[in-house]
Parts: structure tokens; C-alpha cells; sequence
């Protein structure tokens, strides 16, 4: 796909620079991909002269990825023959034969499955999917707020894209955009800013929904509104935090993990520093990566290593694949941010539940800058979607393809719930990658 | 939606916010997560703002480290 050789970041030089593109044709299971969706990715992906994308491609080289995949093969024999001469009590909880690792991030969903990476790895180890993506988690009562902002005059109503077909009780913002309400998609919160400066007849309602990666974004985005005194400006937050939500999946018997794949550019924010205690307390392997193939599988291999370690009788620690773009302390900037302007509240995620002090408010010192301060919100009774196992998914107590309803009743252009609207919902990314296998 | 993409530093711009080349389209992002970058530097860009420093050494040392691995290159 380039003529960027890898040799000049790799000190190996014996290595041939293969195209990535034969060896995804290679490697991808099957004729289920249709060839107009690889075309356009490839054009999507064509690289320019510029200079980042020389690490891009290195992170892209089949010869790594083969010496992981590799690896992978290696450790899962070994934990496999361990688990064999082990006694039951050091043994994964449930699952003996399986290797379950949960990824808690719908960037790391969608590359897995781009990449076919499940094909690649050895038939004992499990890739689940968790609640890692944030349009899925938000719980229909919040897209029911959503909803009632768009039933009132000279408002308008500023979101994420991937929000726009979320069924909520009884509509979706796109069928009422339809219908005449004003619903803006933006890329950035600063674009919604903007259309609020450019539209002062108009109160401009920005709908914060996103993780650790987004907060500190929207919070600066705010901190803009109150300088420049924003009168028309306001913000309904459904905004979460990971910790917590893993703290939940990982008291949850049912889930019997073996490994945990933590979200990169959440770390990016907080740092290692913020999962510590999945170490402590619970003794879990877990390696935060990025999202390239040499990444993920990078992330899996120190992830086996874990387990390998900790079946020896070792004690866990989190684990860094993504050296290049998180830190200890992660970005502290960033987390004063969500500080100031932000507090923990409980909150509710779909298929979790309520999980405590896992949402964030604004602080009383920003309530002018609150939508459901500013607005009486007429928000009709909550109905959960008929028949659709959303919430099952996101706990990884299924995979999309045991729903009866997937690729039959539910399908991205009719969709039952949230994980098959968003980009980045699990179903979505299996429908859309043709992963028809558990 | 957590997704963030790599880009250059081209100039710095005095409203706190900077030109940036990602994969070759130029866009300018905001820079109050990031006051700190300049000029030539490696940015992560998420949602119209700069959120860390990508370190680009640190980039080709883990490559070259997996290159080197020694158990990674077994029966290679």
C-alpha cells in the first residue's frame, strides 16, 4: 500500500518490506467482505508524503505481525499444558479450554474485526467484546432526554453522529430531525460552539456523551462558553468513566475472564496509574494497547505472558503495548480539566445497570451551563427495545451471532438497539466484517 | 469514539489552537490539552483538540525491540 520501506525504522534490514495489502488478502477469512468495502478503506488509508505515516506502516508489518502471532501460538501451549498440571483451584474460573479476553474499548472492536485478527489467533483464545463504546452504553432513559430537548422551540440539538439512529422508547433523533426538529452533527464540541456563536437566536444544547477520552474536550469546550459568556450554550452530559465500569464487569462471576485488553486512548488521559486496582484487587491480567495489528497482538502477547505468569504463582501487573502514546501519569492537563468542571455521579449503563459514581455532572459552580437546569424536560416513561440483546453483548455474556435477531431482524439499516447503530457497536463490526462465528 | 489520529505540528497559531497535517489534509486543532507542543511535534488528535505528544523515538524503539525479541523471532 506504500512504498515506504520498513527498514528505515526497523535496525533489521534482512526483513523485506511486504505489502500489507496482499498479506490482508491472505489472511482474511473469506468472500463475506464485500470488495467495494475494502476498496474504499484502502483508498481511506492511502497515505500522503507526510511523515507520521512511517510508523504507521511499521505497525503494520506482517513479518511482526507473524513473529506475535507466533508467540501467541507459544504461550497458549504452555498455559494450556500448565492449566493441564495445575491443581483446580489455580485454574481460569469456568472456562478451562478457552482463554477469555474482554477488550473494553469500540476502537479496538472495530480493528479487531477489520483486521480479522480473531481468524489469526489460536482457536482457544476468546475475543469478547465489554462495554467499550460509548453510544452503546448510553441508556435509553438518557436517549430519551435527548429526545425531549428536540420537542422544544428555537432549540437546537448538537451530536455526535453515531448518536443519530439510537433508537430511543418510542423514536430516534434522525427520525426526528425528519420530522422537522433541529438536530446539528458535529465532529468536535468547539464545531457546536461555534454554530451556537453563529446562531444567537438559537439555544444550542451539546449532547456530551463519550469516556475519559472525550471529557476533558467537552470540558475545555465549556470553559470556552463561560469566557467568551455564551448565553445560548449549554451542555446535557451522559458522560462515563471506565474504571468503574470494569470495577462492575469484573466483580460479575458470570464473566469468568481470563484477561482484560484496556482501551488506549482512555489511558491516554489517565494513565496506567488509573487501573491499579485491577491488579490489587482482583489479580486480573490486563495490558493497555493501541490499534494497529501489531498493537492488538502485541497486547495479546503480553496479556498471555500474564497469565502465564500468574498461573507460576507471579503476581499481575498492568501491562503497557502502547509505550509511544500513554504514560504513568497520563496527560494531567487533561484530567484537571474533567476535575474543574465535573463531578462523579451515579450512573446508568445500558446492560450494566446502575453502576455507583461511574457518570460525570457538571459541578454547581456550571449549572447555568446545564441543559436540564435551563430546560423543563418533558421525557416520556422508558420502554427497553423489544427482543434485542444489546445488553447481554456489552456484558460479553454473548457474542453478536448468538442473538437470534443478528443479520435477520437486525440489521445497521434496521436496527433493534445500539450496538448495531453505532460504528463501533460489536454487532455492527461483526455484521460489517462478516464474522458470522462465535 | 474514542478514536484519535496521528498528526504533524506545522504552526502554532496564537488562539491556543495549531495547524496540524493528518495524513495529508491539514486541519487546525485546538491546543488546551496539549499548551506544550511545538513545532515538528507528533500529536494525537481526538474531536478537534491535540491530547498528548506521541513520542516518535519511543515509536521505533518498540518496533526495533519487537524486531529483536528473541523469543518472538523462535523457529522464524
Amino acid at each position: 500500500m506504500s512504498d515506504l520501506s520498513t527498514d528505515t525504522l526497523l535496525p533489521d534490514s534482512t526483513r523485506k518490506p511486504l505489502q500489507l495489502d496482499g498479506y490482508r488478502e491472505l489472511q482474511l477469512p473469506d468472500s463475506t467482505r464485500k470488495p467495494q468495502q475494502q476498496d474504499g478503506y484502502r483508498e481511506l488509508q492511502q497515505p500522503d508524503s507526510t511523515r507520521n505515516t512511517q510508523q504507521i506502516d511499521g505497525y503494520r508489518d506482517p513479518q511482526l505481525v507473524a513473529r506475535l502471532l507466533q508467540r501467541i501460538e507459544q504461550l497458549t501451549e504452555r498455559i494450556k499444558a500448565s492449566q493441564a498440571t495445575k491443581l483446580p483451584a489455580v485454574q481460569p474460573a469456568t472456562h478451562p479450554s478457552t482463554l477469555r479476553l474482554m477488550e473494553v474499548c469500540g476502537t479496538h472492536t472495530m480493528a479487531i474485526a477489520r483486521y480479522g485478527l480473531r481468524s489469526l489467533l489460536p482457536p482457544e483464545i476468546k475475543l469478547l467484546s465489554g462495554p467499550g463504546c460509548p453510544v452503546c452504553v448510553t441508556a435509553n432513559s438518557d436517549i430519551d432526554r435527548i429526545i425531549a430537548l428536540t420537542r422544544i422551540d428555537r432549540l437546537t440539538v448538537a451530536i455526535f453522529g453515531d448518536m443519530l439512529r439510537v433508537p430511543g422508547s418510542s423514536t430516534s433523533l434522525a427520525e426526528r430531525r425528519a420530522a422537522g426538529a433541529s438536530v446539528e452533527v458535529v465532529y468536535s464540541p468547539l464545531d457546536a460552539l461555534q454554530f451556537a456563536k453563529e446562531h444567537p437566536e438559537q439555544q444550542v444544547v451539546f449532547i456530551a456523551v463519550g469516556f475519559e477520552t472525550t471529557a476533558p474536550i467537552i470540558a475545555q469546550t465549556l470553559l470556552r462558553a463561560a469566557e467568551q459568556r455564551l448565553a445560548n450554550f449549554s451542555l446535557l452530559s451522559a458522560l462515563k468513566q471506565v474504571p468503574p465500569a470494569l470495577a462492575a464487569l469484573l466483580q460479575d462471576p458470570r464473566l469468568a475472564l481470563d484477561g482484560l485488553i484496556l482501551p488506549g486512548h482512555v489511558s491516554t488521559i489517565l494513565g496506567l496509574q488509573a487501573y491499579q486496582f485491577i491488579a490489587t484487587d482482583y489479580q486480573m491480567p490486563a495490558v493497555v494497547t493501541g490499534f494497529e495489528p501489531v498493537d492488538i497482538l502485541a497486547g495479546i502477547t503480553a496479556l498471555l505472558e500474564q497469565v502465564n505468569a500468574k498461573q507460576e504463582g507471579q503476581v499481575v501487573a498492568i501491562g503497557n503495548a502502547y509505550h509511544r502514546a500513554v504514560r504513568e501519569n497520563g496527560n494531567p492537563e487533561a484530567q484537571s480539566s474533567i476535575q474543574q468542571v465535573f463531578a462523579s455521579q451515579d450512573s446508568v449503563w445500558r446492560g450494566l445497570g446502575l453502576i455507583p459514581q461511574s457518570g460525570l455532572a457538571l459541578r454547581p459552580e456550571y449549572r447555568d451551563y446545564d441543559a436540564e437546569q435551563r430546560f423543563q424536560l418533558d421525557v416520556e416513561p422508558t420502554v427497553e427495545p423489544r427482543g434485542c440483546r444489546c445488553g447481554d453483548v456489552l456484558r460479553g455474556i454473548i457474542t453478536p451471532p448468538e442473538c437470534p435477531h443478528f443479520g435477520i431482524s437486525c440489521t445497521p439499516s434496521q436496527p433493534l438497539g445500539a450496538c448495531m447503530v453505532s460504528s463501533e457497536g460489536s454487532c455492527a463490526a461483526y455484521y460489517r466484517y462478516g464474522i458470522q462465528f462465535a | 469514539m474514542c478514536l484519535a489520529v496521528p498528526a504533524v505540528v506545522l504552526q502554532i497559531n496564537l488562539d491556543r489552537t495549531a495547524l496540524v497535517d493528518i495524513l495529508g489534509v491539514q486541519r487546525v486543532v485546538a491546543l488546551d490539552l496539549l499548551p506544550q507542543a511545538v513545532v515538528g511535534d507528533y500529536v494525537l488528535v481526538h474531536a478537534g483538540f491535540a491530547i498528548e505528544l506521541i513520542s516518535a523515538e519511543t515509536a521505533e524503539e518498540t518496533l526495533a525491540f519487537f524486531a529483536e525479541f528473541p523469543e518472538l523471532a523462535e523457529g522464524l
